[in-house]
């Protein structure tokens, strides 16, 4: 109990009373044990077990009833899947795609939300009426049209497939970013970009050097919704992306599945996981606000 | 679409005005909307070529028939006729409201229980919130390959618990009885964190007060659950019941990766039928067809989240 601390008196549906009693802390203290069994059965036990069945052997894996443990720590499936698989390119066709699609989504929504929000241009409003419409149609409802425009970009005539601007491009166009930036830039007051104006900034100066410093929390936000949606994405990445070479972590570890022994595809799963839970561990006070921040609040 | 690229501004052009009195007012409103486009132009762009433009050819190639050598050509209602003769639709569409029914009933229940009962918890909150969201950083490819080994009905995890604990296995994916719920079991664990998370973030804001007075009028504990916490935190259930909805009936992963539709079908849902009317018969308007009817059915639902969070978020 490294964090045993009463830290709360806020008011919640027990009394603090209730608690106080012999026959309530005893309660509290059942209660507890057992919520922390099952957290850590169903959601720490399933990830040690594939941790473990990735140092299983082939043969102790199709043991039944299966062993508790491997017989032996045995790491190499780890470093034999990822020759097996070719993770390393893998690896790197999804850190290329996430890090496009994250800095591309900056790069085209914030100006947007920027001008939406304080330049207020003439029509702004039927623009991002338009915009957050799309908000209204399920992902999949635009799936069939959507890959059509990739495959023969309009006006540009160019076919996108196993580009990585096939999935750049569309996460640019992204109502929910704009909606969320639109909304933290609405609250900046407009006095401060007075003052910076008739102090001679531009419009560009004046989003670079006052909106965005004030703006890091929700450009966090934003960062790890790209980020976090571009790694995990994978009907996308599956449709646009079918040349192997180009394929992403998802992609190919559903492509190889089939006809790889468990414990290298075992290994390949624990890998792939790896960024992303180290990242959450690392920023999950950031991550868990964006999510209550990005859902509800804005 | 050649509206929306049109208004891309030329930057250079910006100074050209003669600088006359009159006209400063008007030039600087010119101006300031020349700077807005051009802060607005890549992101037109990209939403007219990726989001606005597929849109309007969803609606037409619903009505199309299009195999890419000759022009598309107009089949009036014939892709929606050849969905109707399809057995597969019908069937796609009660597994997907299966999904979405059970996803209901376990994945929206669940975390609710979940965030009431870790709202009360004293120790180890954090222990308990990254735990619970850890599933949900996996990528859920990697949580449907992992789980499809689990659910192995010989030396898999679930049946040897099973057998541990004196229970008979069960077939998971390998019957059409259970294989519905299997899916259902493995998307709930993978998404449930932010789900509870966010009603844990909103039991945070009922007041106490509220609590303490119900407990003066002799309000018990499920009285204070239903008269308080319920009603105070029903815009928070309202959304995500609505936001759970329209995510499930788009469930393609788990059974595109975990069964591939089978066995028996019973796992074939809306999507993934679209998938392959698309991508296996290249057969892109009843696809799109499909599409159409998919948004019909999904859109009200979405139109009233925007609305509400919209209006009171």
């Amino acid at each position: 109990m490294a964090k045993s601390r009463v830290d709360r008196p806020v008011r919640t549906l027990l009394s603090p009373w209730t608690l106080e009693h012999r026959r309530g802390k005893v309660g509290y203290w059942l209660v507890f044990t057992l919520v922390i069994s099952l957290f850590t059965l169903a959601f720490v036990v399933p990830l040690i077990w594939m941790l473990l069945g990735a140092m299983k052997t082939a043969p102790e894996l199709a043991a039944n009833p299966p062993t508790l443990l491997p017989d032996s720590f045995n790491v190499s499936a780890y470093t034999e899947a990822w020759s097996f698989m070719e993770l390393a390119k893998y690896f790197g066709n999804t850190v290329l795609i996430a890090t496009g699609a994250w800095l591309i989504q900056l790069a085209v929504d914030v100006p947007a939300a920027y001008a939406l929000s304080k330049l207020r241009p003439v029509l702004g409003k039927w623009i991002l009426g338009g915009m957050l419409a799309t908000l209204m149609l399920p992902a999949s409802a635009l799936l069939v049209p959507t890959y059509l425009a990739i495959t023969d970009v309009p006006i540009f005539g160019v076919n996108l497939v196993n580009s990585p601007a096939a999935i750049w491009l569309p996460a640019a166009a992204n109502a929910f970013n704009i909606y969320l930036l639109k909304r933290f830039f609405d609250q900046i007051p407009t006095e401060l970009l007075d003052a910076a104006r008739i102090d001679g900034a531009g419009s560009v100066t004046t989003m670079v050097r006052i909106v965005l410093p004030l703006s890091r929390p929700i450009l966090a936000v934003v960062s790890i919704f790209a980020i976090v949606a571009a790694w995990k994405d994978f009907i996308w990445p599956l449709l646009v992306l079918q040349d192997p070479g180009v394929q992403t972590l998802s992609v190919a570890l559903q492509r190889f599945e089939p006809d790889t022994p468990i414990n290298l595809m075992l290994a390949g799963l624990v890998l792939a996981s790896i960024p992303m839970v180290v990242a959450f561990l690392i920023f999950q006070r950031q991550i868990l606000a964006g999510l209550t921040a990005g859902s509800l609040k804005g | 679409m050649s509206t929306t690229t049109a208004l891309a501004p030329d930057a250079d052009q910006r100074p050209a005005r003669a600088p006359e009195r009159h006209f400063t007012k008007l030039r600087r409103k010119v101006t300031d909307n020349l700077t807005a486009y051009g802060f607005l132009c890549a992101a037109l762009v990209v939403f007219a070529l990726f989001s606005w433009y597929p849109i309007v050819r969803g609606v037409l190639l619903s009505f199309q028939q299009v195999n890419f050598v000759s022009a598309a050509e107009w089949v009036g209602w014939d892709n929606f006729e050849t969905l109707f003769a399809d057995p597969l639709f019908g069937i796609a569409w009660r597994n997907t409201l299966l999904f979405t029914g059970l996803a209901l009933v376990v994945g929206f229940v669940i975390p609710f229980a979940v965030a009431l009962v870790l709202n009360e918890l004293r120790h180890m909150k954090g222990y308990f919130r990254v735990v619970v969201y850890l599933p949900v950083m996996l990528p859920p490819v990697v949580v449907a390959i992992l789980w499809k080994w689990f659910y192995d009905p010989g030396p898999g995890l679930f049946n040897s618990i099973l057998r541990t604990v004196g229970l008979p296995p069960l077939s998971w994916l390998n019957s059409a009885d259970t294989s519905m719920l299997s899916l259902v079991l493995v998307a709930t664990w993978a998404s449930m964190g932010s789900a509870t998370l966010i009603y844990l973030a909103a039991l945070q804001t009922i007041p106490g007060d509220l609590y303490e007075a119900a407990e003066l009028d002799g309000a018990n504990l499920w009285q204070r659950l239903r008269h308080v916490t319920i009603p105070q935190t029903r815009f928070v259930l309202l959304i995500m019941m609505l936001m759970q909805i329209v995510a499930t009936m788009q469930v393609f992963t788990e059974p595109y990766v975990m069964t591939g539709g089978g066995p028996e079908d019973s796992t074939v849902t809306v999507l993934l039928l679209l998938y392959r009317y698309a991508f296996t018969y290249n057969d892109f308007g009843t696809a799109s067809a499909m599409s159409l009817l998919l948004f019909l059915a999904l859109g009200a639902f979405s139109a009233l989240y925007l609305r509400l969070t919209r209006t009171k978020g």
